[in-house]
């Protein structure tokens, strides 16, 4: 079993966590509640945009691995 | 916006000494501190506008660089709040005008984050995923080898007509083996879920995620957040660790412990003092 555990310093609090792990969780959860400044990004605008930088920033990626 | 600034908020908290939160950088690098009302502690930071105003996340939001390093802070500052007093993070990218604001809001919303923090009081998140390697996921499937033909093929009575029906049976008998292992996964994933769930007080499923994302091979079976009372936590790790050792084939990865973002259910301000719903 692969256990990654916050076993780390107090001060870098789960360092190795993994982005997607973090953005399933930042994404979608949470206290929804209204900001004052960014009332219209919806819920779901926000987890859609969001992915969709994923994909384009792991596309750009390999673009450029398959370009050296 | 005379001076183009703003306040972040990341989460908030019931009896949170400000100390508890050393040095930890907020998004941008910038400083975190507490605003109390309400009996609650926020935590904030301030944020340019030309950076987390409304146009300006739009477009930031896309941009995963910005959004890593939004995300990693974000849960920085959460993470160590929820390690010393009960925290229930806020939605990425709330931002509020000034610190008076935020302080409103606390008030404001005090029940809503009170029943919040109540719930995840003395417990926290866990993540599992569990992972089919990949010759579990292709169990049943013909891998080149003539068993994939079935043995009910009657043989070839004209060499066209033969051939295309074998073929189809063929294609068939693949689908159904497929269709058959990936029933078995799911019954082998619903099984570790429900002896996990039985050692929490509430689960969550998550989407299953992009392997591109994950950069995981093998099949995600199982992508779930539990929320286990810490005196439970051991027993909960174990069982995990168990299911992992016997089940071949089958990988258990556990991450935590998370901050609760998991399991901030109230979706809505409460409307009136009848709790019916919980």
């Amino acid at each position: 079993m692969t256990v990654a555990l916050d076993t780390g310093p107090a001060a870098h609090p789960m360092e190795r966590v993994a982005l997607v792990d973090l953005l399933d969780r930042l994404l979608s959860g949470g206290v929804v509640i209204s900001g004052d400044l960014v009332i219209s990004i919806a819920d779901v605008d926000l987890v859609h945009i969001s992915l969709r930088a994923l994909i384009m920033g792991i596309r750009d990626e390999l673009l450029g691995e398959d370009g050296v | 916006m005379t001076d183009a600034s703003a306040v972040y908020l990341y989460g908030v908290a019931r009896g949170l000494d400000p100390t508890a939160l050393g040095d930890v950088a907020g998004v941008a690098d910038a400083p975190v501190r507490c605003v109390e009302a309400g009996g609650l502690v926020a935590l904030v930071s301030s944020v340019r506008l030309d950076e987390y105003g409304e146009e300006a996340l739009r477009a930031n939001l896309e941009n995963l660089a910005w959004l890593e390093a939004t995300a990693r802070a974000h849960h920085a500052v959460v993470g160590r709040a929820a390690r010393t007093a009960p925290t229930a993070p806020v939605r990425i990218a709330t931002v509020y005008r000034d610190d008076d604001r935020v302080a409103q809001v606390l008030r404001r919303e005090s029940e809503r984050f009170g029943h919040a923090l109540d719930r995840v009081t003395g417990r926290t998140e866990w993540g599992v995923k569990a992972y089919a390697r990949a010759e579990e996921a292709r169990a049943g499937e013909p891998d080149g080898s003539a068993a994939a033909v079935p043995a009910a093929a009657p043989p070839a009575e004209t060499a066209a007509g033969g051939t295309g029906t074998a073929y189809l049976r063929r294609r068939q008998e693949q689908r159904r083996r497929r269709e058959e292992a990936g029933r078995r996964l799911a019954d082998r994933a619903q099984a570790i879920h429900a002896e996990l769930d039985g050692q929490a007080v509430a689960a969550r499923r998550h989407p299953p995620q992009d392997p591109r994302l994950s950069r995981r091979a093998g099949t995600l079976l199982l992508n779930m957040a539990y929320l286990v009372d810490d005196g439970d936590a051991e027993r909960f790790l174990s069982v995990a660790r168990e299911i992992d050792r016997r089940t071949p084939g089958i990988d258990v990865e556990v991450t935590g412990p998370w901050p609760p973002y998991s399991f901030i259910d109230v979706d809505e301000p409460s409307r009136s003092p009848g709790d019916g719903d919980r």
